[in-house]
C-alpha cells in the first residue's frame, strides 16, 4: 500500500444534544457575592429550550472524538491548491497566547497597549517591505475582506477624481471571490480571457476610460507568472485605471519579486496562507492590504502610527473609506504572522518560496505524461493537471476521493474553471521529498487503477468513517440544525 | 530552517528529475525587470528561544492593561474562559484543517459547526444560523445587505444607540451601493425613539437595525419597535453585541426579529486586542436561500449513515460569482468551535447563571454609583451588564484619575458621541468581584474629596 492511509478503530459519537442529561453541569462559577437582581418579567426569557446539559468530561470526550474525524496539516500532506496549506509552527501558537497579548481589551488606553501597537506597526512595515508597498492596513479579517477593502479604496480614488467609472476587468484565471467583490463595490464585471497567461494585448482591447480597475492574481491560479504584468499595468494606468492584485499566491514570490515593483496599486495578503497562520477549519484568517503612497489616504480607520517612540491609533483620516469591522483587526493572527516573519527573516522567506516552487515542479515532472498538463509554461508554487487522461469514466472527483483512501487530503478540484476537470496541486515548502514521492506514487497508482479497476475510484473512499455523502439531498431538503 | 526539510542532496535529486540545473532557473518566467535585486530588508532571523524572549518582552509592555481592574466593555467583554476551551481547540486536527470541502475527512469540523448553528438558533430564537462571519460589526453589515436584497428596497434605518463601530461598518459596506442609511435618535431613557422611527418608516424601508442590548447596555423594547417595523413592511435586525444577555433576556426571535447578527466573543474567545472574534448570523427560514456565508446541513452517506456537508452553495461567490449573496469565502471556524465548546460547557443552567451574575453585579455597581455625589446614571431604562454614567467632573478626568490607581473605569463616550463629554460606559461581568466593584466606587468617590 502506497501512502499512509490505513483503516483502524474509529469511535462513533452522537450530537452534543443527544448526550444531554437533565441536571448535568460542565461549568463552575464563584458564588454570587452581590444581591440577586431580577429583570421585569416581560423582559425575561424562560430557560433556553433544548440547550445541552453535560459534564465537563462529556464535552471533552465529545469534541476530542470529533477532532479525530478531521484531517489537518498536522495529520498529513494537504496539497489544496491556492490555499497554501503549509505547516503551522507551534511557537506561533504560544506567542499568540502570551497573556500580555491575549488578555488585552481592544478599547484599553493606547498608552497601556504599546506592546500590541508596536507589534502591529512592525508587521505593517515588514509586509510593506515584502510586497513593495509604502502603506499597509491590518484591519481586514480574511482574504475576501481584504479584497473588499482594496476595491473600496480603488473606488474611493476614482470618486475623488470625479468619476467612479463603471467596470472592472477580471481575467478567467482569477479567484472566485473577485467578481463578487467587484459587484459589492458597485462595479460591472468584464471577463477577460487568457490563454494561460494574461496578455497585454487582451487587456488593451478591453481597457477604456470606463474601466476602474483590473483584478489579477499573480502568480495566477494556474500557478503561472503573469510575465506581461508590467506592460499590463502601464496600459491600465495610461487610461487612468488601477491594478488590484489578489495576493493569495504570494508564497511563490517572497524575496524574489514584489507586486509593488510590478506596477500593482493595491494588494491583499493572506496571512493564513503565505505567513503560516493556521486555517482553523475555515478561519479565522487575516487579509491585510498594501497600497501605493498615493492611495494611503483612503486606508480604513484606524491606522497604527509611530510618533517618536510612541505608537498610537490614528482615527483622524478624513479620506478613509471607513472601517470594515470592529476594533483593529485579527490581532491574534497578526502575532502569529509576526512570529513567523521574525523566525525566517528575509533569507528564510526567500528559501520558503524557492522550495515551494521546487516542490511544485518536482510533482509536475513526476506526474507529467501520466496526467494531462493543460499549460506547458513553467509552474511556480502550484501545478494544475486535468482529468482528461483518466480512464474508465473516472473523473477528478473520483481521483480526489481515492486519494483520501491513500491517506492524503485531495488537491483543489474543478478550479480554476478554465481547465476542465482541474486538479490543482500546491505542495508548499514544508513537505519533504519522501512525502512528495509517496504522494506521486499514489497518484500514479490511481491512474493505473482507472485503467484496470475503475471501481476502486468510483467507490472511494472506503477507509473513512463515512463514505461519499449525499450533497444533492442535503441541498434539496436542508436540515441546518438539530431538532428534537 | 526547521520548517523546511530539504537537504542539499534532496534539492540536487529533485532538480535532476525536473531537468534543470538550479533552483534559480525555475523562476525563469519572471522577467528581470520585476525581480527584486537585493535581499529583503527585514530583521535577522531568531531562534525559538530568542523569539519567545523578544515577544515576551514586547507583550509585557501591555502589562499595566492586563493587571488593571477593568470595567471596559463596549463590544468586547472580559468573561471567564474554562480551560477546556483552549485545550480542545488546540487539537491540531481542528486548527490545522481548512474549510471542510471534503466531507469524508472533515466530519469533525462539520458536525461541530452543525452543533454551533443549532446553539445559535436556540439562543436567538431563530430558525437558521450560518457557520459564522468575521465579527459582530461585519455580520451586522451583511444583515443589512441581505435585507436590502431580500426586500428589494434601498433604505435602511440604524438606531443611533447601535454600536458606533457597527454603524460605521455598515456605512463602509454600503458606501457605493444604492442604499440610503438613516439614523434614528435615542431618547433620554437610552432607548431608540419609537416616534422618530415611526416618522422615518416608509415604503422604501428594507430594514431597521436595533442593538439588543444596545451600545449603552440598555435593553430595548424590541417587540414594540418590531411592530412599527413590520407595519411598514421592513425587516427587524437585532444586533447583539453582548450575547451573554441572551441567557436572561427574551430571545430576539421571540420578540419578532427577522435577522439576528451579533458578536460571539463573549462565548469563550479571548479579548486578544480586538480579534479574532466571531460574527454570528441567524434568520428566519424564508430567508435561508438569500443568507450570506457558509451553511452546514445534515445528510447521509452511501450506506445511509448520518453525516454533514457544506450546503446551499449556489448562494456563494465561487458559484454565483458577481451575483453571489456575499463575497465571503471563509468563516471564523475555530472561533465558532470555541463558542460551541463554551456553550456546551455552560449548558442550560450555566448560560442562565452567568447572565444573571453579570446582570446582578452590574446592577449592584449601578446602584452604588448612583448614590455617589457628583455622579448619576444616564439612562433610567433597564440595562444588562453595562450602563452609562454621568460625571460632573467630566469623563476624561475621572477615567485618568482611575487609571492612575490601576483601574480601567470604562469607556469615554465622547469618542463616539460628541454630546457626551461627561459620560462613560461602565461594564461589569462575572469576573468582577464585589470587592472590585467597591474599589471602583471608592476610587470614584476619591476625586470628590
Amino acid at each position: 500500500m502506497k501512502g499512509p492511509g490505513r483503516s483502524g478503530l474509529t469511535l462513533d459519537e452522537k450530537l452534543i444534544f443527544e448526550h444531554s442529561d437533565p441536571g448535568r453541569r460542565g461549568y463552575s462559577l464563584p458564588p454570587l457575592d452581590v444581591p440577586v437582581a431580577s429583570l421585569p418579567p416581560e423582559l425575561t426569557r424562560e430557560e433556553v429550550a433544548d440547550f445541552p446539559e453535560l459534564s465537563e468530561v462529556d464535552v471533552v470526550r465529545h469534541f476530542t472524538r470529533l477532532s479525530a474525524w478531521n484531517y489537518g496539516v498536522d495529520s498529513g500532506f494537504y496539497p489544496l491548491g491556492s490555499c497554501t496549506m503549509k505547516y503551522n509552527p507551534k511557537v506561533n501558537e504560544s506567542a499568540a497566547r502570551l497573556p500580555g497579548f491575549s488578555e488585552i481589551h481592544p478599547l484599553c488606553p493606547e498608552n497601556l497597549a504599546q506592546g500590541s501597537l508596536e507589534l502591529m506597526f512592525r508587521l505593517q512595515e515588514a509586509l510593506g517591505e515584502i510586497a513593495g508597498f509604502p502603506a499597509v492596513t491590518l484591519q481586514p479579517a480574511a482574504g475576501a475582506h481584504g479584497e473588499l477593502t482594496g476595491m473600496l479604496i480603488i473606488r474611493a480614488h476614482h470618486e475623488a477624481h470625479g468619476n467612479p467609472r463603471r467596470k472592472v476587468l477580471i481575467p478567467d484565471t482569477a479567484h472566485g471571490t473577485n467578481p463578487a467583490t467587484a459587484a459589492l463595490c458597485g462595479y460591472d464585471v468584464v471577463p477577460v480571457s487568457s490563454d494561460g497567461i494574461l496578455t497585454a494585448a487582451a487587456v488593451a482591447e478591453r481597457m477604456d476610460e470606463d474601466v476602474a480597475a483590473l483584478m489579477v492574481t499573480n502568480p495566477n491560479t494556474l500557478g503561472l507568472f503573469e510575465s506581461e504584468i508590467r506592460k499590463i499595468c502601464d496600459i491600465v494606468h495610461e487610461r487612468g485605471g488601477l491594478v488590484y492584485c489578489d495576493g493569495a499566491n504570494l508564497n511563490a514570490l517572497l524575496g524574489i519579486a514584489r507586486p509593488g515593483d510590478m506596477g500593482i496599486d493595491v494588494m491583499h495578503f493572506n496571512l493564513h496562507k503565505t505567513f503560516s497562520t493556521p486555517h482553523g477549519g475555515g478561519g479565522p484568517g487575516s487579509g491585510p492590504v498594501g497600497v501605493t503612497g498615493e492611495l494611503a489616504r483612503y486606508l480604513p480607520r484606524p491606522v497604527v502610527v509611530r510618533e517618536k517612540d510612541v505608537y498610537r491609533l490614528d482615527y483622524d483620516r478624513p479620506a478613509s473609506i471607513g472601517r470594515l469591522r470592529s476594533f483593529h483587526g485579527n490581532f491574534g493572527i497578526l502575532v502569529r504572522a509576526w512570529a513567523y516573519i521574525r523566525t525566517l527573516g528575509g533569507e528564510g522567506l526567500r528559501l520558503a518560496s524557492e522550495m515551494a516552487v521546487l516542490n511544485a515542479n518536482y510533482i509536475r515532472s513526476r506526474l507529467e505524461g501520466t496526467y494531462h498538463l493543460p499549460y506547458e509554461k513553467r509552474s511556480l508554487h502550484e501545478v494544475v493537471f486535468s482529468d482528461r487522461d483518466l480512464e474508465g469514466d473516472c473523473h477528478t472527483l473520483d481521483l480526489a476521493k481515492r486519494l483520501i483512501d491513500f491517506g492524503y487530503h485531495p488537491p483543489t478540484v474543478y478550479f480554476p474553471l478554465v481547465v476542465k476537470g482541474a486538479i490543482m496541486i500546491e505542495p508548499t515548502e514544508t513537505e519533504s521529498k519522501e512525502t512528495l514521492d509517496e504522494f506521486c506514487e499514489a497518484m500514479l497508482t490511481i491512474a493505473d487503477e482507472s485503467r484496470n479497476d475503475p471501481d476502486r475510484l468510483k467507490n472511494a473512499p472506503v477507509r473513512t468513517r463515512l463514505r461519499r455523502l449525499d450533497e444533492t439531498g442535503a441541498a434539496r431538503n436542508p436540515r441546518l440544525k438539530w431538532e428534537r | 530552517m526547521r520548517y523546511i526539510p530539504h537537504t542539499p542532496d534532496d534539492v540536487r535529486q529533485m532538480l535532476s528529475v525536473i531537468g534543470v540545473d538550479s533552483v534559480e532557473s525555475l523562476f525563469a518566467e519572471i522577467p528581470e525587470d520585476v525581480r527584486l535585486q537585493r535581499p529583503l530588508d527585514l530583521p535577522l532571523p531568531l531562534s525559538e528561544s530568542e523569539l519567545l524572549r523578544e515577544l515576551a518582552a514586547l507583550s509585557s509592555r501591555n502589562d499595566a492593561a492586563r493587571t488593571s481592574l477593568s470595567f471596559l466593555g463596549g463590544g468586547a467583554y472580559n468573561h471567564f474562559i474554562p480551560a477546556v476551551v483552549d485545550h480542545l481547540i488546540s487539537r491540531s486536527e481542528f486548527y490545522t484543517a481548512y474549510t471542510p470541502y471534503q466531507p469524508e475527512i472533515s466530519q469533525g469540523t462539520l458536525q461541530a459547526i452543525f452543533e454551533y448553528q443549532t446553539l445559535i438558533c436556540q439562543l436567538t430564537g431563530m430558525e437558521v444560523a450560518n457557520a459564522s462571519m468575521y465579527d459582530g460589526a461585519s455580520a451586522c453589515a451583511e444583515a443589512v445587505l441581505m435585507a436590502v436584497r431580500a426586500g428589494r428596497k434601498g433604505r435602511v434605518l440604524l438606531s443611533r444607540a447601535l454600536h458606533p463601530e457597527y454603524r460605521e461598518t455598515v456605512r463602509t459596506y454600503c458606501r457605493y451601493l444604492d442604499v440610503e442609511l438613516v439614523e434614528i435618535p435615542f431618547g433620554k431613557d437610552g432607548r431608540t425613539d419609537r416616534l422618530a422611527l415611526e416618522r422615518e418608516m416608509d415604503a422604501e424601508t428594507a430594514a431597521v437595525v436595533i442593538g439588543y442590548p444596545n451600545f449603552f447596555g440598555v435593553v430595548e423594547d424590541l417587540a414594540a419597535l418590531g411592530e412599527v417595523v413590520h407595519a411598514g413592511g421592513a425587516r427587524l435586525v437585532a444586533a447583539v453585541q453582548e450575547p451573554i444577555a441572551l441567557g436572561l433576556l427574551k430571545s430576539p426571535g421571540e420578540l419578532g426579529a427577522d435577522i439576528v447578527a451579533g458578536e460571539g466573543q463573549s462565548f469563550g474567545i479571548p479579548l486578544s486586542f480586538g480579534g479574532p472574534y466571531l460574527g454570528f448570523f441567524a434568520a428566519s427560514k424564508r430567508d435561508m436561500r438569500v443568507m450570506p456565508g457558509r451553511l452546514v446541513g445534515e445528510t447521509v452517506d452511501l450506506d445511509g449513515r448520518r453525516g454533514f456537508v457544506l450546503t446551499l452553495a449556489t448562494r456563494e461567490q465561487h458559484i454565483r460569482r458577481e451575483k453571489a449573496t456575499s463575497n465571503i469565502c471563509s468563516n471564523e471556524g475555530l472561533c465558532a468551535l470555541m463558542a460551541a465548546i463554551y456553550l456546551s460547557l455552560m449548558g442550560k443552567a450555566g448560560i442562565r447563571e452567568v447572565a444573571l451574575q453579570n446582570f446582578s453585579k452590574a446592577k449592584y455597581a449601578r446602584e452604588r454609583i448612583a448614590d455617589l455625589k457628583g455622579f448619576s446614571i444616564l439612562h433610567e431604562s433597564p440595562t444588562f451588564n453595562e450602563f452609562a454614567v454621568h460625571a460632573d467632573e467630566g469623563a476624561a478626568a475621572v477615567l485618568l484619575r482611575l487609571q492612575e490607581k490601576g483601574i480601567l473605569g470604562g469607556l469615554a463616550l465622547d469618542r463616539f458621541y460628541d454630546e457626551m463629554p461627561d459620560n462613560f460606559l461602565v461594564c461589569v461581568t462575572e469576573q468582577n468581584s464585589r470587592g472590585e466593584i467597591d474599589a471602583l466606587v471608592e476610587a470614584l468617590k476619591g476625586g470628590r474629596e
